[in-house]
């Protein structure tokens, strides 16, 4: 680990202020700290952000705002979480372990960087942790890679399960900078890798995430979120569904659906959501618009199952949720 | 804290009780600190990256990975570790269920394995879900068999001695 210098920030002003050129905010550490060790980071300074805002609180209208130093845990077991927006509980509680989401924050939960075991390898080439170097996944070990906004230059997956949650919620991200205040979709916060993997999110630097907030949305009391992975717990995810659902007569009258595991970035299947929109809510149905989200997958040689296994996890998935 | 220079820090951190201050480098981990400059070696460094749980213990009593967390973020906060939820003189009621289920072979990761144990009870009592409770509305979370399972599943064993953690948890714990 390369020397740094480290300081808590007592407020977002201060944050801002001191993250000068080389220095990075740190969360609960859960990924900084080890990308460190390794010295895929290298900063030369640390702002500590997680004493800043942390706790639920109500919005005027009637949705919640999270503050970025939130752990993971303080969310999945907020009461409001639970009871209408279940599928963020659950994907919290589907990511990582016990300890790890106890020590996580939100800020960092969106910022975590991509698992591709070529990026954390000092010894492969990857376009994203030194540009123009080339991807050794594409030909490599890429079973657990995206098949959705990809790019010849990079094919990593976003590794999240709680921004696959956010981004069917239509969570806004609340944003400081030294050019001031401003908010973006969590849906438009990371980029498509396309010519430039290294650039992976909007913000600009010194740009502090102070908190994230969830609009009310009556359909999102029934949702849930389902990971299929190598192991039953502690694995990133293959697959995974957040989605909602209402049925009126027989018809979706509303849906979300958002992937994991497959893509880029969180993905919000808007393709499929459009196609279901007054179709029957049948089994087939959903499949049938699952895999219209899935016409544009560019898979590589050994995840092309994901194509096939995406749609059925979705159509499990809503068929669980009609009531 | 204070700092000396550039990439140097004072840190004032409770262990088990007793006010533990030292001089350390930025880059030193909780797990250096409490093996290291505290001297106490109950915790063990397994992977040192996040991935096996042996080095977990309890910062405000919630359970965190030593070896991710810097020494200067539990700057004035309140550890526990092994040494501290209990002694040969005084095992804590865990430890007694550890053994009397074979809950181990080697040891290597049994210190991480009863903190983690003893937080994940707390976690269910203050109603934290997971990803096999049914119930989200339920504002607390009863221990069955599946629920312990899945809430160690941040805890590695080599030995393969998970049957017999289960079991010591769920008969301290469980529902
Ligand atoms: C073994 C292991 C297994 C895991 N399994 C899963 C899994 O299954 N699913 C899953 O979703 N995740 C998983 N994770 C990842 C984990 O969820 C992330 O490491 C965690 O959410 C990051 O949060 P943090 O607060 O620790 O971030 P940090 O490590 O502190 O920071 C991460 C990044 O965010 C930046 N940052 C932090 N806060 C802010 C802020 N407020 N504003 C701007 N920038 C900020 C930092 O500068 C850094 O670049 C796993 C991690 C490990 C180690
Ligand atoms: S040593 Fe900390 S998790 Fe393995
Ligand atoms: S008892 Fe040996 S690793 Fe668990």
């Amino acid at each position: 680990m390369r020397e740094f210098s480290y300081a808590k920030a007592v407020d977002p002003e201060e944050a801002v202020r001191l993250a000068g050129t080389g220095a990075r905010y740190l969360g609960g550490g859960t990924n900084l700290v080890d990308l460190m060790r390794e010295e895929i980071e290298t900063p030369t300074a640390l702002i500590d952000v997680s004493g800043l805002a942390q706790g639920i609180t109500e919005t005027p209208g009637g949705g919640i705002e999270i503050g970025a130093a939130t752990s993971n845990t303080a969310v999945a077991a907020h009461p409001r979480v639970r009871h209408d927006y279940p599928m963020l509980a659950r994907a919290i509680v589907s990511g990582a372990s016990g300890q790890l989401r106890n020590m996580a924050t939100v800020g960092g939960n969106l910022l975590q960087r991509t698992r591709c075991a070529y990026f954390y390898d000092e010894a492969a080439r990857c376009n994203k942790r030194s540009p123009v170097s080339g991807c050794d996944a594409r030909e490599g070990f890429h079973r657990a890679h995206a098949v959705l906004g990809v790019s010849e230059q990079c094919i990593a997956t976003h590794p999240s399960d709680m921004c696959v949650a956010l981004v069917a919620l239509d969570a806004q991200v609340d944003i400081l900078g030294p050019a001031g205040a401003r908010a973006v979709p969590l849906e438009q916060l990371h980029r498509e890798p396309g010519d430039t993997p290294h650039l992976e999110t909007v913000l600009a630097p010194a740009e502090l995430i102070t908190a994230v907030r969830l609009p009310q949305a009556t359909v999102a009391a029934n949702s849930t979120y389902r990971k299929v992975r190598d192991r039953a717990s502690y694995a990133f995810a293959l697959v995974s569904v957040a989605a909602a659902l209402r049925v009126e007569d027989g018809t979706v009258s509303e849906v979300r659906i958002a992937l994991g595991g497959v893509a880029s970035r969180p993905w919000r299947a808007h393709l499929a959501e459009r196609e279901l929109l007054g179709a029957p809510a049948t089994a087939e149905s959903f499949r049938r618009a699952a895999e219209t989200e899935f016409r544009a997958a560019r898979p590589s040689r050994d995840n092309a199952f994901k194509v096939s296994l995406a749609p059925r996890v979705v159509a499990d998935v809503l068929e669980g949720l009609i009531r | 804290m204070e700092h000396d220079g550039i990439s140097t820090a004072k840190v004032t951190v409770r262990v088990n009780g007793s006010s533990q201050s030292a001089a350390i480098d930025t880059r030193t981990s909780l797990l250096e600190l409490i093996r290291q400059h505290v001297g106490l070696t109950g915790t063990k460094r397994g992977c040192n990256q996040g991935a096996c749980g042996a080095c977990t213990v309890l910062i405000d009593d919630q359970r965190v990975l030593s070896c991710l967390t810097l020494a200067v973020q539990a700057d004035g906060r309140e550890v526990t570790t092994i040494e501290g939820i209990g002694d040969t003189t005084q095992l804590h009621r865990l430890q007694s269920a550890f053994i009397d289920h074979d809950g181990f072979q080697c040891g290597y990761c049994t210190a991480g394995q009863i903190c983690s144990g003893v937080a994940l009870a707390s976690e269910a009592a203050a109603g934290v879900p997971s990803v096999v409770t049914d119930d989200l509305h339920a504002d607390e979370v009863d221990l069955s068999l599946a629920e312990i399972r899945e809430r160690m599943s941040g805890n590695l064993c080599r030995c393969g001695a998970h049957n017999g953690i289960i079991a010591a948890i769920s008969e301290v714990y469980g529902s």
